[in-house]
């Protein structure tokens, strides 16, 4: 499905598609990019994205942008998730920029934004903690003024690749006597800083994507703050927004169903029963999909003519995550027995996996997929959010 | 229908609880299965010292006569407490076979060492191609003397790694997919022409792919009657299979009951959500259907009902899904926790994945089901 693009728009869609046919690195069309690559390698297409003035289509032009309209930026986001591309370190460049460039002051807009967009700072998120998930508000870590330092201690869980980060944004509390959500600030922490431990924590799929962060009596420059003191329940929750508008995930939900379909093919003969269920199963999740695509684009159009979408994003949030969910279940129901062995991480070579290389990833996949109605607000919450915001319940 | 438990099973019950409190809680399961070997041959002398090994096989052959109903006992508290070892590998699958199409001199010769522990079996049946079904056969047996040389490959073979003796499917008639021709064959594990390439399954246990060149076999029951042995072998391994599931259930359901009453966000308790209240009990109601399905299949079982198989298959599925999707919901309301490595929630999530792929997932079975009703 296309939206309906004037001849402008087709021209830019046929050079993003060109463009990324043309530079994508070879080197990142790994089995798992989200766990296969080494930092350098996952940093490569970000810089070939800076270099080309398309690294953060969200930024207004005079931080860096590339200046570009709501449906450019779809067109782009539809391009690049359809190719595969692996998206730049959504951390950096859809979270903490836009909060620096919105709320920040002017030393901190020079000193991180470069940074950002060239690849040159890794930043993680600092929000949940082990008492706080999606009750948020009731962050525990704190930051206590010392003259011109603040002396942080506290515990973050769940942060994404933090082994490879430089930075990390954190809430923190700084007044302990005020309501939950008005004594919290926003604070940017070195990771090098003494007193910051990363601790990996693996999950059901085997891999190492989150950490807990330990801080303790970390000093931070009052300079580090971003905004007002106490204010920074404001600009996370304008952070979640930007967390949240691009889960729809059409694309990769799209490249999943198209290889599904290949491994049915392979996997099941047509004479087999269960061939046509699997048909029938793919066909409903192909439907999905469609109608999924169908409002992303609707909410685009609106977009277009300066509509504000309200909580769509929650909807695309739930669909998108149950569309995947119930993707990388069916793929690893059509490996049928391969469905028993897993890849051993850290990946290397040497390693045994039995069964077509296309089944070589359906396990963990699978097991990891199913963080995604947990995480970013779980699916809970986002329901609770259109009961409250749109139905007025 | 309620299976009232005679002193007997009772009895079973209670020492195969009191040995796995005392020596096979959560931590001690993650040492066995991070172990070079992956699994505990301390552990499977106790379950031997024990007579688990034991109970299911008749009197006649060597055991102690408690049939499908005492395997039902131990695979369900194998299933809370995530048991590695190959006990349905070695006992229901390959014990089974021997009992039951096995010539009295094989009885004689393999029960005694499957019931004292000192040997590991397994059965190897799937194939690249085979998906669920036992006829899909492509590895070939030839006679040569008074034994059999096997050619081929198996696939996914679960516990290969571990075992002494093989049960190997293999065509000594007939083309790849025919039902009749297909005949089984007791393979040494450690014999010429017999290779593996072993790997880590899901939920923590061991594999391998078999590949069979003129390998020595025995003949285990009658030459291209296979098919129908194995079709009864599956029907006995889904009772435990299937007991193995409601435990691991009934683990996820106290364990997400107890967090939903502790874990506090928004300042209460999330179970007192309404949303998350009707979840736990729909996790509540499956769990209790399950293990009644259980019950009503391992007590026909027992009796060897005319009409056990359909009901194996609509067990197999119905409680595989109530499984995945207790499982599901435990990840979910346990939240990030739920995906840790570290906690038990998510290696139940994996072992109930890895049942409902053995033998045939639930979409499978239900359309077994559904086949067996209608040819009927």
């Amino acid at each position: 499905m296309e939206l309906n693009l004037s001849r402008e728009d087709a021209a830019f869609r046929d050079e993003v598609r060109t463009f990324i046919a043309e530079n994508y690195p070879q080197e990142m069309r790994v089995p798992n990019p989200e766990t296969d690559l080494t930092k350098e390698q996952s940093l490569l297409w970000h810089r070939i994205l800076h270099k080309r003035g398309w690294i953060a289509p969200l930024w207004p032009r005079e931080y860096g942008g590339p200046g570009w309209s709501v449906t450019q930026r779809f067109i782009f986001e539809q391009e690049t998730s359809r190719a595969g591309t692996l998206p730049p370190l959504a951390f950096s460049v859809t979270m903490v920029g836009p909060v620096i460039y919105t709320f920040g002051n002017e030393v901190q807009k020079k000193k991180f934004l470069p940074r950002i967009l060239a690849g040159e700072d890794w930043w993680c998120q600092g929000y949940s903690e082990p008492g706080s998930g999606s009750d948020l508000a009731t962050v525990r870590t704190k930051a206590v003024r010392d003259g011109d330092h603040y002396i942080v201690n506290g515990h973050k869980t769940w942060t994404t690749l933090a082994q490879h980060a430089d930075w990390i944004f954190c809430l923190v509390r700084t007044d302990p006597n005020a309501k939950p959500q008005s004594g919290i600030s926003f604070l940017l922490i070195d990771m090098k800083s003494p007193g910051v431990t990363v601790r990996p924590i693996i999950t059901i799929d085997g891999s190492h994507e989150v950490n807990d962060v330990f801080l303790e009596d970390v000093r931070v420059p009052v300079e580090n703050l971003v905004g007002e003191e106490n204010k920074g329940w404001t600009y996370a929750k304008f952070l979640l927004g930007n967390e949240r508008t691009s889960m729809a995930g059409i694309g990769r939900s799209t490249r999943y169903i198209t290889r599904l379909k290949q491994i049915v093919k392979a996997e099941i003969p047509a004479d087999d029963p269960a061939h046509l269920e699997f048909l029938r199963d793919i066909a409903r999740i192909e439907l999905d999909v469609l109608a999924l695509e169908a409002t992303e684009l609707r909410v685009v159009a609106q977009m277009a003519r300066g509509i504000d979408p309200g909580p769509a994003a929650s909807l695309f949030k739930i669909r998108g995550t149950e569309i995947f969910q119930d993707i990388t279940e069916l793929t690893h129901r059509a490996i049928g027995n391969y469905g028993l062995a897993i890849r051993e991480h850290p990946v290397s070579a040497n390693r045994f996996m039995p069964g077509p290389d296309y089944g070589h990833t359906a396990s963990e996949k699978y097991l990891n997929a199913r963080k995604l109605s947990i995480y970013g607000g779980s699916n809970e919450i986002q329901r609770n959010i259109i009961a409250k915001a749109v139905l007025g319940l | 229908m309620d299976i009232q438990f005679t002193e007997e099973q009772e009895l079973l019950r209670s020492s195969v609880q009191r040995l796995l409190r005392d020596q096979y809680d959560f931590e001690a399961r993650r040492k066995i299965a991070a172990s070079e070997e992956g699994f505990s041959r301390k552990q499977w002398a106790a379950f031997a010292e024990l007579g688990l090994l034991a109970a299911p096989f008749s009197e006649a052959a060597g055991g102690l006569g408690g049939g499908p109903l005492s395997t039902m006992i131990v695979m369900h508290e194998f299933g809370r407490h995530l048991v590695v070892e190959p006990f349905v590998e070695t006992v229901v699958l390959a014990g089974g076979l021997i009992e039951h199409v096995g010539t009295p001199e094989q009885q004689q010769s393999f029960i005694p060492e499957i019931v004292d522990g000192s040997k590991v079996w397994t059965l190897a049946w799937t194939e690249k191609a085979s998906r669920f079904d036992f006829a899909n056969v492509t590895t070939r047996a030839r006679r040569e003397g008074s034994d059999y040389v096997l050619t081929g490959a198996k696939t996914m073979v679960i516990a290969a790694p571990w075992a002494d003796y093989l049960i190997v499917s293999a065509r000594t008639a007939g083309d790849d997919r025919d039902r009749g021709g297909v005949s089984l064959f007791v393979v040494d594990r450690r014999a010429t022409g017999v290779d593996l390439q072993s790997f880590k399954t899901i939920d923590g246990r061991r594999a391998a792919e078999v590949s069979l060149r003129d390998a020595r076999g025995q003949l285990l029951g009658a030459e291209g009657e296979g098919v129908a042995a194995l079709e009864a072998c599956r029907d006995r391994a889904i009772g435990a299979l299937c007991a193995e599931t409601v435990g691991a259930i009934g683990e996820l359901n106290a364990a997400t009951l107890d967090y939903s009453k502790t874990r506090k966000q928004f300042g209460t308790t999330i179970g007192s959500f309404q949303v998350l209240q009707h979840r736990m009990v729909d996790m509540f109601i499956a769990h209790q259907e399950a293990l009644s399905l259980m019950q009503h299949l391992s007590l026909s079982l027992s009796a060897g009902d005319s009409a056990l198989s359909r009901l194996a298959s609509g067990a197999k599925s119905k409680i595989g899904y109530a499984g995945k999707f207790v499982a599901d919901q435990a990840v979910q309301l346990h939240g990030g926790m739920g995906m840790t490595d570290e906690l038990n929630v998510g290696h139940y999530f994996k072992r109930i994945s890895s049942i409902n792929i053995q033998f045939g997932d639930p979409a499978f079975h239900v359309l077994r089901y559904a086949q067996l009703d209608a040819a009927a």
